[in-house]
């Protein structure tokens, strides 16, 4: 019996539809691959960080936790040991010639050394903190709060952006060292601090020896170890790649909220 | 062309209409149609880039933290045998099975067994990307939370809902009779067959009331900004950990849904329902059958 033309149509439409499967999967690899497609979907991403912004008020607190919810041992990602001559004999010597240098779009450049960062307001936080490849860790940071350290800079009215400058290169030949940057908002935002103690000691190497920042309420690549020198700027679109940090270079959201 | 009820096959089935003895009834509204449809690609995306982030760190934990000195509740891995060929491992509870080709390790381009949480068919991008599948899956949340709002309203406007979609006293009565069809693969039939069954109906409004609003809730509790929204909401659901859990048990249970329910399509006349999803015209037999 001659099959009737509705059946090899259908057998082809089903074919068509398991080919249109694999088809469209090999298309969003291709697309991931140009210049244009990347940027239509990171429009996704302003409109996360518009709602997010409008809805979550900027002063909201991230939630803190007690003693017995601490991770034991807290993990080190990224870096471990920076390789770099001039950190490493900083660390040799305990930080004690390590000056933090803060500048740009500032009224009163400073440089400051360990002993002076822990002279000013401090704040101890026990955190959450949520890396971008999904796990969680908890800790206890202490640290001079942000908003302490600008107050004594005073930032220029043009100021939008904090940015931090960090000792380890990312790249095998040294070069590409982490950077970060942060608004004004989280900048002043009573649970961001440049912290010297985890879980009631100084600071491990591994974890971003002698400061590293926390800000509490987006992602872990935000929260920038190891950082050497501040700077407020107005844009950071000539810094390094120009999306404000390094991660953000290689395509992760200057928002890390989510 | 052929239409004549003669080549219709045994069982019941249903096929092209429309031809005699049947008629073409308007089943699904243009905006269900072009919503399902949306959805469909944009959950497509979600969970294959969803399968992509989740690679980036492929354990799951009950809790606030991954490092609260219990071990992860589900892990996906890769190690070497004594033959030093590498091998997928899926750790359940502490239990390990063997999930080479499929968990852990799959084939890749070049046809070797290498290390890889999920064969690269079936993650966007097809290889390991967190910053490229992050994309993709905020843009489809987005789409996909628009366009779920979007049916809601509709929904409860048109009446949509409580016209076709609540459970009537009647389906209440007759949800064993249901069950028995469902498990003999027996639909209904002529006018009957205009009405979702009680049990699609619940099947249907489980996925659209819970299961989906706890994924988007879910994805919710694991950023960190919105955790902030009022410290602690988290905890209802045992913690960020936990809600990463629960995010991927919703996702496969959606993909059980989809399964079932594409099942439910072919058996029940497939072009039918692929029809009536596409131009709105469900074919109605009104002939009666034994």
């Amino acid at each position: 019996m001659k099959a009737p033309a509705t059946v090899s149509r259908r057998r082809f439409l089903a074919r068509a539809l398991g080919a249109g499967g694999a088809f469209a999967l090999s298309g969003c690899d291709a697309l991931s691959q140009t210049q244009w497609f990347p940027k239509v979907l990171a429009t996704g991403e302003t409109l996360t960080r518009t709602v997010q912004q409008l809805i979550a008020p900027r002063r909201a607190m991230a939630q803190e936790f007690g003693e017995a919810d601490l991770s034991p041992g807290f993990r080190s990602n990224g870096t471990s040991m920076p390789a770099n001559a001039k950190y490493l004999a900083l660390a040799a010597n305990g930080f004690v010639d390590y000056r933090l240098e803060v500048g740009g779009l500032v009224e009163k450049p400073a440089s400051l050394s360990l002993a002076e960062l822990r002279a000013l307001p401090s704040r101890t936080q026990i955190t959450r903190h949520d890396c971008v490849e999904g796990w969680s860790a908890i800790g206890k940071w202490k640290g001079v709060k942000l908003s302490a350290l600008l107050e004594t800079v005073r930032p220029k009215p043009e100021a939008r952006y904090v940015m931090f400058y960090c000792a380890d290169p990312m790249e095998q030949d040294g070069t590409s060292p982490y950077y970060e940057s942060i608004d004004m908002d989280d900048a002043f935002h009573p649970q961001t601090i440049l912290a010297y103690d985890l879980n009631d000691t100084t600071l491990p190497i591994p974890n971003g020896a002698p400061i590293r920042l926390r800000v509490e309420r987006q992602l872990g690549y935000k929260h920038a170890k190891y950082v050497m020198r501040i700077e407020l700027v107005q844009s950071f679109d000539r810094i390094a790649g120009g999306k404000g940090g390094y991660w953000e270079d290689q395509g992760y959201e200057w928002w890390a909220g989510i | 062309m052929s239409s004549s009820p003669s080549i219709q096959p045994p069982g019941g089935r249903q096929t092209d209409a429309p031809r005699r003895g049947s008629y073409l009834y308007y089943r699904h509204t243009l905006p269900v149609r072009v919503m399902h449809w949306i959805n469909v690609i944009a959950l497509t995306i979600l969970l294959l880039s969803g399968l992509n982030i989740f690679s980036a760190h492929p354990a799951l934990y009950w809790g606030q933290s991954s490092y609260s000195g219990r071990p992860p509740v589900f892990q996906i891995g890769a190690r070497e045998n004594e033959d030093d060929d590498v091998i997928g491992v899926t750790r359940i509870f502490g239990h390990e099975f063997v999930t080479t080709g499929v968990l852990g390790a799959s084939t890749d381009a070049d046809g070797d067994v290498m290390p890889r949480t999920f064969p690269s068919w079936l993650t966007v991008p097809g290889d390991r990307w967190l910053a490229m599948a992050r994309r993709w899956h905020f843009f489809f949340a987005w789409v996909f939370v628009i366009n779920g709002l979007a049916y809601v309203a509709y929904s409860i406007i048109s009446r949509h809902i409580t016209r076709d979609l609540l459970p009537t006293g009647n389906d209440w009565r007759s949800i064993g009779r249901s069950i028995i069809d469902h498990l003999r693969f027996k639909h209904p039939t002529g006018e009957a067959a205009k009405r979702y069954n009680v049990l699609q109906k619940l099947a249907y409004l489980s996925v659209i009331f819970v299961l989906l609003p706890l994924a988007i809730l879910m994805g919710f509790a694991m950023s960190p900004t919105l955790n902030s929204l009022i410290p602690g909401w988290v905890d209802l659901f045992g913690g960020r950990q936990s809600a990463r859990t629960i995010h991927f048990i919703v996702a496969w249970l959606l993909v059980a849904f989809v399964l079932v329910h594409v099942f439910e399509v072919i058996i029940s006349g497939f072009w039918n329902h692929l029809r009536s999803m596409i131009t709105g015209r469900y074919a109605i037999d009104t002939e009666v059958r034994k």
